[in-house]
């Protein structure tokens, strides 16, 4: 038999020292007698381990992070049970990956516990104020952990609490900070530390207030905070009397018939955005304020909001797009998403300046299938298209451009009546009803979604081609410097 | 009126914070007071520091500056209708409890609202200003959380993102017309295009975040929202649809399901009774479904009477018995999709089974240490050794797997 004597309970360096050498030794887990401190020598005190011929030792990382939490078990068989993994990862290289193992299963068990006993420290630890002998502040707490987790739990304390001066005392030792250094104490007795602090009854009240006594559930509640740390948080004494009390409270909150108000209190006045009077729109920002709670179709349903029209309202040129997309739907603004990047590009490359336009879309809500998380534009039909075209024909009576630019199918659609193609009318001097001149020309989305480059750059020439034309039909949109 | 205590005001105030579910402190970037001049730090999961016995943890300081309001939603304990007491806290009063319980390790940070007073800048206005105190006066690091005032300015919103972890926005109702009938001052639309702005705003920072992490943060864990259950008529159909609705166009990390809970001074538009609280955790349970486990809405509300989920079986469960044909799986083969379909099986046992079947086929008895309870389980799959008799097509199944009727009222 050999011994192996380590430091301290959770001596993860000492373990791993030990359990090299005996591994290295080829020393089986069955012939080691793993011990903590330097009491008694047992029968058998060789931990004398000569190198024998050796292997090389190898594990995985996991095994390391997994040792590190299993050490601080209070549980003495912790060492030998690591012991035992190692052995055994020498040969099974892939036993971590058998959750089932009794061995893993056990040793991930145990660090789970480990997990929670610190998790719990860090949650119910409960400083109270004492006075440091120079009138600053410092704090003590008392905990009781399961496990030998102090050490493994400090930095939690320390990079929290760094600019505060405090002590955690502890039946396992103790965590001085002194806001430079951590200095591990002695084990302690509850009886050192303080028995009240000031802000305990404020944090009583505030336990007490935030309770719903409508949502009795103390099986839940005990499930998280387990009974044994109650003696430790100042709130406990009321959970209780909290309890005994819940279901009159709840009863009463029942029974007890409506009140009448105190007094009325004027309502905080709001305009109904339901039933704006539609024949009564006189100005672009009316029309744009009544389209906000547009109910034409139920586009608005799922979207979020309307995509009114942007730009300037003396503008030259008025463009139409299709309807607005994803990024527009979210801003409220039209032409701001990737389309509308591409949009802009190509309007800087034909020399035009995008803030002297007017553009707005066909439709102006989003629609879209929602697949999981994404929301995946889909085509507005005829109803949408006709519906919106109320909007559409306000913002042009308003703006009242020399030109309208109709990007894509659907916005010519809506704007001729043109079932044709879109090729068709490309390139065409077309005009609207009342002789506004017309020029047609693709979607920037059409742009992004060809997929090959060679189109794609061909097919973007063409487009800024197009604009050039609307350049000349409209020399107020030109840039300053192409002009 | 007597001037109130400060201890009055937090009596007031946390009792009228109180109705809102969400407490989270989590999902944050993380943060320290090594080096700083304050306190504070925050880790990725949150803590909670204290469970009340009403089951929900407090993780966080949550209250409102005030509870005096001018708006009247029917279901809020805090309408200006209510004939409850009111009370107004400075914003020192709030940064001093802040700090206080921080110090003590009571708590991971603030969660700060308001009932609407003047004008939703204003309000806003006044929330801000604690955030940047604890922030910028005081180098506080832990968590904060504030609630958004819809129609409060962009700066204002702005601010208010860069020193909160994370912000949310109430959507309140699953419906327009319920939100328009409850609570008459809020408007949808607003509430919507603040949430899309946001989603927006958060976004962008978090990209610029990738490229550079000393890019200004804004609401790094992201937003979330609260609905109401039993309120108003909506079916859980509507309630999860709408949850689909906002999850996927504005990214929310969480949609919290509280259970219309009766209050003190009611109105006699609303239901008094119990709280639903079997429906809320149902609904968690579906939310559940649709975000980690791939089902979609309309998969776990086909066929559900009314567009309401079974109360007497989780909705994972009720999907596998209302689809038997596909069941039982063999979990030495099955693709994860299916794995996660699986009930009792939960996301982490299905990824030990895909790690371990690499290696070793599965006997029920290696399930068995991955799981809590075989019970329903083993109806549903076959392993190396097991296959489920014929109790699978008995009709019986639901009323042998369904947990035991419990009393869930009152005694």
């Amino acid at each position: 038999m050999f011994v192996a004597r380590l430091s301290h309970p959770a001596d993860f360096e000492g373990w791993r020292g030990f359990a090299r050498r005996f591994a290295q030794a080829l020393v089986a887990p069955s012939a080691i007698d793993w011990r903590v401190g330097d009491h008694d020598t047992g029968l058998f005190g060789e931990d004398v381990v000569e190198g024998g011929e050796g292997r090389g030792l190898s594990v995985p990382r996991a095994f390391i992070t997994l040792a590190q939490q299993v050490i601080c078990h209070s549980d003495p068989a912790r060492f030998d049970l690591l012991y035992r993994l190692l052995w055994r990862l020498q040969e099974e290289r892939e036993l971590l990956q058998i959750a089932s193992d009794h061995d893993v299963h056990r040793a991930e068990a145990l660090a789970r516990s480990v997990r929670r006993d610190m998790h719990k420290m860090t949650a119910f630890v409960r400083f109270r104020e004492v006075d440091d002998g120079e009138g600053g502040e410092a704090f003590v707490a008392w905990f009781d952990p399961e496990h030998h987790i102090l050490e493994k739990v400090a930095p939690f304390f320390v990079e929290r609490f760094t600019t505060m001066r405090w002590t955690i005392l502890t039946p396992r030792g103790t965590l001085l900070w002194d806001v430079r250094e951590l200095k591990l104490g002695e084990a302690a007795t509850r009886a050192q530390a303080p028995t009240s602090d000031a802000m305990e009854e404020w944090w009583r009240t505030y336990y007490a207030s935030i309770f719903n006594p409508a949502r009795l559930k103390p099986k839940a509640m005990k499930a998280e905070m387990p009974v044994k740390y109650w003696r430790n948080l100042p709130e406990a004494e009321l959970i209780s009397p909290l309890i005994a009390d819940a279901t009159r409270r709840t009863q009463e909150m029942i029974m007890s018939a409506p009140t009448s108000p105190q007094k009325r209190r004027p309502a905080a006045s709001t305009p109904d955005p339901a039933a704006p009077d539609l024949s009564a729109i006189e100005s672009w920002e009316e029309a744009a304020s009544a389209a906000r709670s547009c109910r034409r179709c139920d586009l608005w349903c799922d979207a979020t909001q309307t995509v009114f029209g942007e730009g300037s309202r003396s503008a030259p040129v008025v463009f139409v797009g299709e309807q607005p997309g994803d990024q527009e739907d979210l801003a409220g603004t039209p032409f701001v998403g990737p389309a509308g990047k591409v949009f802009d590009r190509a309007m800087a490359e034909a020399g035009l300046d995008r803030t002297q336009a007017y553009v707005t879309n066909a439709v102006k809500h989003f629609k879209f299938q929602l697949r999981g998380k994404r929301r995946i534009h889909e085509k507005p039909n005829a109803g949408e298209v006709k519906a919106c075209r109320f909007w559409l024909d306000l913002e042009l009576g308003f703006v009242k451009p020399q030109l309208v630019v109709a990007l894509g199918a659907t916005a010519l659609k809506a704007l001729t009546g043109h079932a044709g193609s879109l090729a068709s009318a490309r390139g065409r001097e077309l005009a609207l009803p009342d002789g506004t001149p017309l020029l047609a020309t693709v979607h920037p989305s059409y742009l992004l979604r060809l997929p090959d480059e060679q189109a794609k750059e061909s097919e973007t020439k063409r487009f800024i081609t197009d604009l050039k034309h609307v350049g000349s039909l409209a020399p107020g949109l030109r840039l300053p410097r192409a002009a | 009126m007597a001037q109130l205590t400060t201890l009055q005001k937090l009596e007031i105030l946390s009792d009228a914070a109180k109705y809102d579910a969400s407490c989270a402190s989590s999902g944050t970037a993380e943060r320290n007071s090594v080096g700083g001049k304050g306190v504070g730090s925050t880790t990725g999961s949150g803590i909670c520091h204290s469970y009340a016995p009403d089951g929900r943890c407090i993780s966080l300081l949550k209250i409102l500056l005030t509870n005096f309001c001018s708006y009247d939603c029917v279901f809020c304990i805090n309408r200006s209708s209510s004939n409850v007491r009111r009370a107004r806290f400075s914003v020192e009063e709030v940064v001093a409890l802040t700090l206080n319980f921080y110090k003590r390790n009571y708590i991971e940070g603030l969660f700060l609202s308001s009932g609407i007073i003047r004008s939703p800048d204003y309000t806003m206005g006044e929330l801000v200003r604690v955030a940047e105190s604890l922030r910028l006066e005081h180098d506080f690091r832990g968590y904060i959380h504030l609630k958004l005032i819809p129609s409060a300015s962009q700066d204002l919103i702005d601010r208010a993102a860069l020193f909160a972890d994370r912000v949310s926005i109430n959507v309140e109702l699953p419906s327009e017309t319920s939100l328009k009938r409850f609570a008459p001052e809020k408007q949808a639309l607003d509430i919507r295009s603040a949430m899309g702005g946001l989603k927006l705003r958060i976004d962008e920072a978090a990209a610029e975040r990738e490229r550079s992490k000393r890019a200004p943060a804004f609401s790094p864990a992201g937003q979330s929202t609260q609905m109401i259950v039993g309120a108003d008529d909506a079916s859980d159909a509507t309630i999860l649809q709408r949850s689909a609705q906002l999850y996927g166009a504005y990214g929310l990390r969480r949609v919290y399901y509280s259970a219309f809970s009766p209050i003190p001074d009611s109105s006699k538009q609303l239901p008094l009774s119990e709280p639903p609280l079997m429906r809320e955790h149902r609904l968690y349970q579906a939310d559940w479904l649709t975000r980690f486990y791939g089902f979609e809405v309309d998969e776990i509300m086909d066929a559900a009477p009314g567009g309401m989920l079974d109360l007497s079986v989780d909705p994972k469960l009720a999907w596998a018995l209302r689809h038997r044909g596909r069941f039982p799986v063999d979990v030495n083969r099955a693709e994860r999709e299916l794995l996660l379909r699986i009930p009792g099986l939960g996301t982490r046992s299905v990824e030990r089974i895909l790690a371990m079947r690499r290696f070793r086929r599965l006997r029920l008895e290696d399930v068995g240490r991955l799981v809590r309870s075989l019970r329903v389980l083993r109806q549903f799959i076959v392993t190396a050794d097991w296959r489920p008799g014929a109790t699978l097509d008995g009709e019986r199944l639901k009323a042998q797997l369904a947990p035991k009727p419990q009393q869930l009222v009152l005694l």
